[in-house]
Parts: C-alpha cells; sequence; structure tokens
C-alpha cells in the first residue's frame, strides 16, 4: 500500500470519526473517538516528510510525538476523569437531534468539497483529501460546539476544531517553524486544562454541566 | 449466438431460483449453532414452502383485488429484477444500459404493493408495520441510489452487469476509501431491505415490534409462500449485488465463476446469521441514525468518487 493510499484512508476515517462523533450521545465515547481520530492524525506529518521523499526528520517525528502524549493521552484522560467523577454521562437533548445532525454533518462534508474544487493550493500535497478533510472537521467541530449542551461536549467540540487546522497545518509543515507547533499544543492543553476547571466549578455551582442556563446574567 | 446465450442462461436461470431459500436456511443454522442447538433440517424453507403452496387460502371480507395481487406482484417484480442483476457470472439474462434505476423501481413496486396489500385488510396492526416500512424505505432507498451513483461514477457505466464488473476493479484501485464505504452502505441497505436484525426481527413473536412479519399476519396459502419466497429472493439479489461490489474479479470461465459467487453468498448469509445473534434490535428511533448512517456514508462516497474522478 502506498503512502498516498494510507493517508486517503486515514484521512477519510477522520471525516468518518468527525459524523461518528455527531452520533453518540455517552460523553465518554465521544472523548474515546476524539482520542482515535488524534492518534490517526498523529501519522499524518510522518507520511506528509515520506511523500516529499525523505526519511521523516526530527521535525515531523516531534510533532507526531507531542500529538499522541497531548491529544491521545493527556486531554482524553483529563476528560475522562471529569466524566467519571461527574453523574451525568449522556448527552440527552442537544439542540439539534441526533439524526438531523448527522445528516447536518454530512452536508458540511459536501459542501468543504465543493469549497475545496474552488481552492487551489499552491503545492501538491501527500493527498487531495487534506484540504476538504481540514475544513469539514473544523465546521463538524463548530457543529457540535453551538449544537450541544453539555460542557464536556463543547469542549470536545473545541478540540474537533483544533485537529481539523491541525490537518490543514499538514500543508505547510515543512515551512511552519517547531516553535510554533509546539506553541499551538502548549495553547491547546493550557486551554483545554482551563475549560477542565471551569467545567468542574459548572458542576459544583449547579449540579450539571448544561452550559446553556449560564447565558442568563441576574441573581435569583 | 443469442439462442446459444438463451439455452446457456437455462440452468443458470434455474440454479437462481433454486438457491435463495438455502441461504435462508444458512442463516437460520448459523443463529442454532450460535445458541448451542442443532437447527432445523437444511431443506426446511424448501418444505415450508411446499407445504404452503398445498395449502387452500383464506380471504377475508373485507380484503379487495389489492390484497390478492400484493404477493404476487411483489413476486414478479423481483423475478424481473432478478433478470436484471448478476448473480453467478458478470452477466445479466437482459441488462441494458440504465437498467439500475429499473431494478430500483422494481424494488420499489414490490414494498409499494406489499404495503397496500397490508392497508387492504383494514387491521391496525398492518397499518402499523405498513407506516413503519414505508418509513425505512424511504431512508435505505436514497442509500441505495446513492450506492448506485458511486458506482456509475466509478465505472463510467449505467448498466448493472458492467457497473459490477472488470471496471470495478479499476474502481477499487482508484477510490478504494470510497468502495468501502459504500460496501458499509450496501451490507446496512441488504439488512434493512431483507427485515433482519438490527432492524427488524424476523423471528419475533409480537406484533407490535414487527416490521415485516406484521404486514403479511393475513396472507395464507400460496400467497403466503410467494411472499417468503420473494422475501429470500431479495435476499439473494442485494446479497449478489453487494457480494459482487465487495469483491469484483475479471470474469473467469462460468463453472470457477458460479460456484465461487455460491460460496460468497454463502458466507454472506453466514455473516448475516453472525450479526443476528450477536447484535439485539435497535430501538425504532435509533433505526433511523442507522439508516441516515448508510445514507451519509454512501454519500461520502460519492462525493469521494466524484471528487476523484472530476478533479
Amino acid at each position: 500500500m502506498s503512502v498516498e493510499t494510507a493517508t486517503d484512508l486515514v484521512l477519510v476515517m477522520v471525516i468518518l470519526l468527525d459524523l461518528g462523533m455527531l452520533t453518540v450521545s455517552r460523553l465518554a465515547t465521544t472523548v474515546r473517538f476524539f482520542a482515535l481520530q488524534s492518534l490517526l492524525l498523529a501519522f499524518l506529518p510522518l507520511a506528509a516528510a515520506t511523500f516529499e521523499g525523505q526519511a521523516p526528520g526530527m521535525h515531523a517525528l516531534v510533532i507526531a510525538g507531542g500529538t499522541i502524549t497531548l491529544k491521545v493521552v493527556l486531554i482524553p484522560t483529563i476528560l475522562l476523569r471529569i466524566i467519571r467523577t461527574g453523574e451525568i454521562h449522556r448527552e440527552i437533548e442537544p439542540f439539534i437531534g441526533f439524526t438531523a445532525s448527522v445528516l447536518l454533518g454530512a452536508a458540511l462534508v459536501v459542501v468543504s468539497f465543493a469549497i475545496t474544487a474552488r481552492l487551489p493550493v499552491p503545492r501538491e500535497p501527500v493527498s487531495n483529501l487534506i484540504v476538504p478533510a481540514s475544513l469539514s472537521t473544523v465546521l463538524i467541530g463548530l457543529l457540535t460546539l453551538v449544537s450541544r449542551l453539555k460542557a464536556i461536549t463543547q469542549v470536545v467540540g473545541f478540540l474537533i476544531l483544533e485537529n481539523g487546522i491541525f490537518i490543514f497545518g499538514l500543508l505547510l509543515i515543512e515551512q511552519t517553524p517547531l516553535l510554533v507547533e509546539m506553541g499551538i499544543l502548549l495553547d491547546l492543553f493550557v486551554g483545554v486544562f482551563i475549560m477542565a476547571i471551569v467545567v468542574y466549578h459548572i458542576r459544583r455551582e449547579f449540579d450539571h454541566m448544561d452550559t446553556h442556563l449560564l447565558d442568563e446574567l441576574r441573581e435569583a | 449466438m443469442t439462442v446459444l446465450r438463451a439455452i446457456g442462461a437455462v440452468p443458470e436461470a434455474v440454479a437462481v431460483l433454486a438457491l435463495p431459500p438455502m441461504l435462508l436456511s444458512i442463516i437460520a443454522k448459523t443463529k442454532a449453532w450460535f445458541g448451542g442447538r442443532d437447527g432445523p433440517p437444511w431443506l426446511q424453507p424448501y418444505y415450508d414452502l411446499m407445504k404452503l403452496l398445498r395449502k387452500g387460502v383464506v380471504y377475508s371480507r373485507t380484503t379487495t383485488w389489492v390484497f390478492r395481487a400484493g404477493p404476487i406482484v411483489n413476486l414478479a417484480a423481483l423475478l424481473c429484477a432478478a433478470t436484471l442483476i448478476p448473480v453467478f457470472s458478470d452477466d445479466t439474462l437482459l441488462g441494458f444500459g440504465g437498467d439500475v434505476i429499473l431494478i430500483a423501481y422494481l424494488l420499489a413496486l414490490g414494498r409499494m404493493l406489499t404495503v397496500l396489500a397490508a392497508m387492504d385488510t383494514g387491521s391496525s396492526f398492518e397499518g402499523m408495520g405498513a407506516s413503519r416500512e414505508v418509513t425505512f424505505g424511504t431512508m435505505s432507498e436514497p442509500a441505495l441510489f446513492l450506492s448506485f451513483v458511486v458506482l456509475a461514477l466509478a465505472t463510467k457505466s449505467l448498466s448493472l452487469a458492467e457497473m459490477l464488473g472488470a471496471p470495478l476493479q479499476a474502481a477499487w484501485g482508484d477510490v478504494a476509501p470510497a468502495m468501502l464505504l459504500v460496501v458499509a452502505a450496501l451490507l446496512i441497505v441488504l439488512l434493512t431491505e431483507t427485515c433482519r436484525v438490527p432492524v427488524d426481527d424476523p423471528a419475533t413473536h409480537l406484533e407490535l415490534t414487527m416490521i415485516h412479519e406484521v404486514m403479511v399476519l393475513d396472507h395464507s396459502g400460496p400467497d403466503f409462500a410467494y411472499i417468503t419466497y420473494a422475501a429470500a429472493l431479495k435476499f439473494l439479489l442485494l446479497g449478489s449485488i453487494l457480494v459482487h461490489a465487495a469483491l469484483p474479479h475479471a470474469s473467469w470461465a462460468l463453472w470457477i465463476d458460479a460456484p465461487l459467487r455460491v460460496v460468497e453468498l454463502a458466507v454472506l448469509a453466514m455473516l448475516v446469521g453472525v450479526i443476528e445473534s450477536s447484535l439485539a434490535r435497535l430501538r425504532l428511533q435509533r433505526v433511523s441514525l442507522l439508516l441516515a448512517g448508510a445514507f451519509v456514508l454512501s454519500g461520502l462516497a460519492a462525493v469521494l468518487t466524484f471528487y476523484r474522478t472530476h478533479a
């Protein structure tokens, strides 16, 4: 199997996992899907480097290693711990129902492919699915952010969004300094850390994780 | 030449007509093996059909000709579809360019008459089953159509024999991910259309949970034999489409091709048996999610194929 085919398969799996995350109601499963998606993405920098005709260098290895440590191990562990200690394990009634959000997600995927067809990339990437996969991951991350009620799912939505940006970054992997990549990963980690603390406090104050009760600013 | 072809097609057609109950038997045996039982004899579906054909028919006074037409038209539609779908070889009896659309509509015609016959009895249970059948049908048909679209795009042909024949091999090389998605979507469509777990439970005894079985409660004797046989034939036809799409190979001699396809169909029947034994039926609300999943899988495959072949 060539590098191109393998990359194609990985990117299709990534899109499928995006759509899969829209169907599951169990919070822990959503987090595990995210971890699996990040694991798949961690291999892409290596594939991109191989495609350039050289052995994966330091740069690609560090990005892959950092992604696995942070997005496959550390962040899912934190999120799963919050879910385990809380009483809420499921997304019961999202703003947009599960079937509707899957169909909407599929429409977003189609839109991303349509946009990509009019979006020239400067260099031939390892797979021409990179741009549509990245756009659909970003859009589905946004959809998860706005359509789900539980704070944990919203955090996962944010993380999916970041995964989409990560895929887009593969196009420029050789041009991006390592410092920037590390900075993004650090930002992400700090962001999730802060959100975890916020979720913890929401739950302690209100005994639940619904965020839509937070949009009223008055004292009861 | 055409005469020779016609004579050669006779044994093939007989085999296609004889095989379907055997597949049901394989599913039943697999399920029995999972349950630690011996299961019914291998030829039990044939005995059942013979018994039903010898019996008399009872028609309720509230029914009209629609009720009698239901099973016959359903079987006739599927027999017509059988002449257009490649089963043992990559060739069909009467295939022509654009026959995929006729096949999809023949399946829809059979479904429509079954549903109308169920409504014709005036029984509220059967009306409920009819409503469910139509609901799921509206969701599985787009998935089937989109899968056909993918195959047509990948092989640049509109005749099912070519869409599932040699050109598909090249397509597996070009757009392997899309083909995998199509196979997954076709499997869900197969399970839905043939009323199998996780969509419907063919062995259930509770009318409230039935979908297909509740629609045919009032049919008896030969009419019920037609329905049972038509259901088995539908499994064979959709199963052949799935098997051909999943494992395309160049056209070999018929004496290698035909046994190979029979073995593949038997494996598919065993797979369905395993699915039935290891999965529980989905709640009705979740079924729509599964079917939306099939729709999305085939839709994604269509986008991928279109993107690859046109960009």
